[in-house]
């Protein structure tokens, strides 16, 4: 009897996560633990939400300040593609979380439960087993499995340059095109992340335009991650896809939007995604694909209110971003003492870090044994850049918003020990 | 003036464009109808009454008032940490509080005569996923499951659209009260084989949905031993369990596989959720149980696409570990439904019309056979039809569960209130008596 499965978690990023649940550090109880810095959460405002529930709740879970508990209303089947009032409230807030420079329409837009689905969702809409996606490197870890394990798609690297900041180039998009094509496989569409996930940098707006002259010449799909549009910490401006195809009278039925509360409001667990997309046939299909991945009503019912209430909305996305910069900033600058730089970047939850210095040899193979150490011997966890397909060995992503001041000393305490063995070594 | 040219429309994958959805069935149909005009005892009296959808409006009393009185369930806890980590907590493995609540539930809803393993609980936004995933995890595309007739319409979708995998149906017909049989399987196994399809498994809904029946412990061990010899797996939905109108009838496959010391387990999973017996559909909770490591590994992994709200495990632990809660929610929960049960069938009777004699879940399979014009599928659907248009009812025809036999319809009693199903009924009894009335004219 067999079992036909895969085995997508045999990467380092999957590896890392496992071994910090073995070994978590905790401040008081286990000093000694291994401290996360590869999972891209961020804890540095739940103190905003719990205010706002404890005013607007009463600390119910199901959301409720009249006092009526009713169940009643919320127990049914409801539209599996999101409530309308959820939808309508969903809408408003990404526009103002992109800084009300484009607005979205309720009905273009199909809920899931988590940004993860509504990945797979549009990968089973747009491509059949066997097609590829362009995707520039380095990318999100997850893609490879949330993109290609259920759909049998593939996924083609297009590789990005620390010279351009790992901004893709058209060239090599074109290139990685015709080697697809060449080998047989139909190219359905490009995903990107803006902001980048790992690199942390903005496309932008001239790389928007490329991109889409690029898709409508080849006739492809485009998919824009931006997922992290409400964490930006630097001065620059988010330009998001739905603001260049305002602008432009072009075909519309090729852009998707993934969005979700897991990043930019720090609620993974409640399992908040969004499909945003031109195309009316592709929102038909996602909507009948969405009953595989519903949000739970009295979540939806909790999240309404929170994400409507614009002046705490306001706050929060203020508040966050200033403690984004500040956490960035001590981090950056920690690591800039060891000597090792990080990439220019201006959103995430993470930074993007040169630490080719310290590899004994300069390949993807030196760059696992760094890891190794950092995760053995310095006990933290962070994304060696192979496992984001990287194409420059030494790159490591590390996610600093789980961590508070105190934390951030220990980790680059940690690191120079390890960085000062390197130095010997090499 | 420049000629424009064309762009060809930028293309979608097969499974955007395939009907597998199977969203065009009179099922889905007659959903539209209601919502065009929908039945209410005040504003809309005259509407069409939704008897298609199986859903348990008959309890939602006793979830009220088990939450007003455990304001501990419906809060975070005090202090910083309750709510933030439930809100940061997206771990597949599902909350531990919450896998042990549904296996003490799902025990409890079995009188304790099967053990549940929280650690074998995998935790999938509802059923309709969890069948998917299963699929998913036990078929490659064009490989088969087997599935008896009628069966739900749902399941051309869930088992069948993304995945790539076939149903050959098992058939069953009233001759023995739609029972599965050894040569039924034999057959459906045969079929699948002459057209050279490989058979993964047996997927039964016990009790079964449209029959409104458990399946008996005889046929279960059968159906067991089947599956056994041909080294193929078993997949048991037992999502209407705690809907049995009486405790003793349900038997489940863990019970046969607990009697034999679980030998030849591991070809077995349970799917189950809390749509039909706790009446929260909108929670989206559903769950596979496996007796197969492998499976239960994977099975988590790829739950990834179809988590449960973390609130929402948060909120139904408290709920479902409270043994006294659940103790009474299973007991009335059954009484109120078999009440609504005997209600219809006495009400279904008195109007001249039998049903399949069943013991459970949220309908009956209604026989109308001796009311069409001609017995086909054709026959069948203009009489679905007049009941949808004339009579204002949306019922579900036997075709849509892929029966074999026309002229069957499942009625659905448990979402709406008494007043509603009595208006139902009568409906039903005049629309009877006319055609009696017709029938006598003809004759004269």
């Amino acid at each position: 009897m067999t079992i036909s499965i895969a085995r997508p978690n045999d990467s380092p990023y999957y590896i890392g996560l496992d071994r910090v649940s073995e070994d978590p550090y905790h401040r008081l109880d286990n000093p000694n633990g291994i401290i996360q810095l590869g999972l891209f959460e961020n804890r540095l405002c739940f103190d905003l939400i719990e205010k706002w529930l404890s005013e607007n709740t009463k600390d119910s879970v199901m959301g409720r300040d009249d006092g009526d508990l009713s169940i009643s209303g919320i127990a049914p089947y409801q539209p599996s593609d999101g409530l309308v009032e959820f939808k309508v409230a969903m809408a408003d807030f990404m526009s103002q979380v992109m800084g009300r420079a484009v607005s979205f329409d309720p009905s273009q837009m199909v809920l899931t439960a988590g940004a993860t689905p509504a990945l797979e969702i549009l990968c089973f809409c747009l491509a059949d087993p066997g097609n590829a996606f362009l995707v520039p490197t380095p990318y999100y870890p997850g893609f490879d499995r949330d993109m290609k394990w259920r759909t049998g798609v593939e996924l083609i690297p297009v590789h990005c340059r620390s010279t351009d900041n790992f901004i893709i180039s058209i060239t090599a998009l074109d290139q990685a095109f015709n080697q697809t094509r060449k080998r047989g496989i139909k190219v359905r569409g490009i995903l990107i992340s803006n902001p980048s996930n790992p690199v942390g940098n903005l496309l932008p707006r001239e790389t928007l335009y490329n991109l889409l002259d690029f898709a409508r010449e080849k006739n492809i799909h485009i998919v824009s991650d931006e997922i992290f549009a409400g964490s930006m910490y630097g001065s620059e401006e988010f330009v998001s896809m739905a603001e260049i195809l305002d602008m432009e009278d072009i075909d519309k039925n090729r852009i998707h939007i993934v969005y979700g509360l897991s990043k930019d409001l720090a609620l993974p667990g409640f399992r908040v995604g969004v499909i945003y997309s031109f195309n009316e046939s592709v929102l038909v299909a996602a909507k009948k694909l969405t009953r595989f991945s519903s949000i739970s009503a009295p979540t939806q019912r909790l999240l309404i209110s929170m994400v409507s209430d614009t002046r705490f909305i306001q706050e929060y996305i203020e508040t966050n971003k200033k403690r984004i910069r500040e956490m960035h900033d001590l981090f950056v600058e920690g690591l800039k003492q060891l000597g090792i730089k990080c990439a220019q970047s201006c959103a995430g939850l993470y930074c993007w870090a040169d630490m080719s210095g310290l590899i004994s040899s300069y390949s993807e193979k030196g760059e696992l044994e760094l890891w190794d150490k950092l995760l053995n011997i310095a006990k933290i966890n962070v994304t060696p850049g192979s496992a984001c397909h990287c194409i420059e060995p030494g790159w490591f992503r590390c996610c600093f918003t789980t961590l508070s001041q105190e934390d951030v000393v220990i980790v680059i305490e940690r690191i120079r020990k390890v960085a000062e063995t390197c130095k010997i070594s090499s | 003036m420049a000629i424009e040219i064309e762009q060809p429309s930028v293309g979608l994958s097969k499974v955007a464009v395939s009907e597998t959805h199977g969203e065009d069935s009179p099922y889905f149909a007659g959903w539209k109808a209601y919502d065009e005009n929908p039945y209410d005892e005040l504003t809309n009296p005259s509407g069409v009454i939704q008897m298609g959808l199986a859903e348990n409006q008959v309890s939602f009393d006793l979830l009220e008032a088990f939450l007003e009185t455990h304001s501990e369930a419906s809060s975070w806890g005090k202090g910083a940490s309750g709510f933030r980590e439930n809100a940061l907590f997206q771990d597949y493995h599902g909350l531990l509080s919450f896998r042990k609540a549904m296996a003490s539930f799902m025990e409890q809803i079995r009188g304790g005569r099967a053990k549940f393993d929280p650690e074998r609980v995998v935790l999938t936004a509802g059923a309709t996923a969890a069948n998917e995933l299963l699929t998913f995890i036990l078929a490659d595309p064009g490989d088969a499951l087997l599935v008896p007739t009628p069966y739900y319409p749902g399941f051309d979708r869930d088992l069948r659209w993304r995945t790539g995998v076939k149903i050959v149906p098992i058939h069953c017909d009233s001759s023995n009260n739609f029972q599965i049989t050894p040569q039924a399987l034999e057959a459906a196994y045969s079929e699948a084989e002459a057209m050279n399809i490989k058979v993964r498994g047996v997927l039964i809904t016990n009790p079964s949905n449209p029959l409104g029946a458990t399946i008996q412990r005889s046929v279960l061990e059968e159906i067991f031993d089947f599956v056994t010899r041909k080294n193929i797996h078993l997949v048991s939905d037992e999502i209407y369990s705690g809907s049995v109108f009486s405790s003793s009838e349900f038997i489940s496959i863990a019970e046969i596989l607990e009697a034999r010391q679980n030998k030849n387990s591991e070809r077995v999973h349970i799917v189950y959720s809390l749509s039909k017996d706790l009446g929260l559909p909108g929670f989206r909770v559903g769950t596979i149980y496996s007796y197969n490591d492998e499976v239960v590994t994977t099975a988590r992994r790829m739950s990834s696409f179809t988590l449960i709200s973390s609130q929402t495990q948060h909120l139904l632990a408290s709920m479902l570990s409270n043994k006294e809660f659940t103790e009474n929610y299973i007991k009335t929960n059954r009484e109120r439904l078999r009440k609504r049960y005997n209600m219809i069938i006495e009400g279904l009777r008195s109007a001249g019309i039998e049903c399949l004699k069943g013991n459970a879940g949220l309908f009956c399979w209604m026989n109308l056979s001796p009311l069409l014009e001609k017995p086909t599928r054709e026959g069948e659907l203009a009489l679905w039809n007049s009941m949808l248009h004339e009579v204002k009812l949306n019922i579900s025809p036997g075709s849509s569960c892929h029966c074999s036999e026309p002229g069957w319809f499942r009625v659905c009693f448990a979402n709406m209130s008494e007043q509603t199903l009595e208006v139902a009924l009568k409906r039903i009894h005049n629309f009877m008596e006319k055609r009696e009335r017709d029938r006598n004219l003809k004759v004269i």
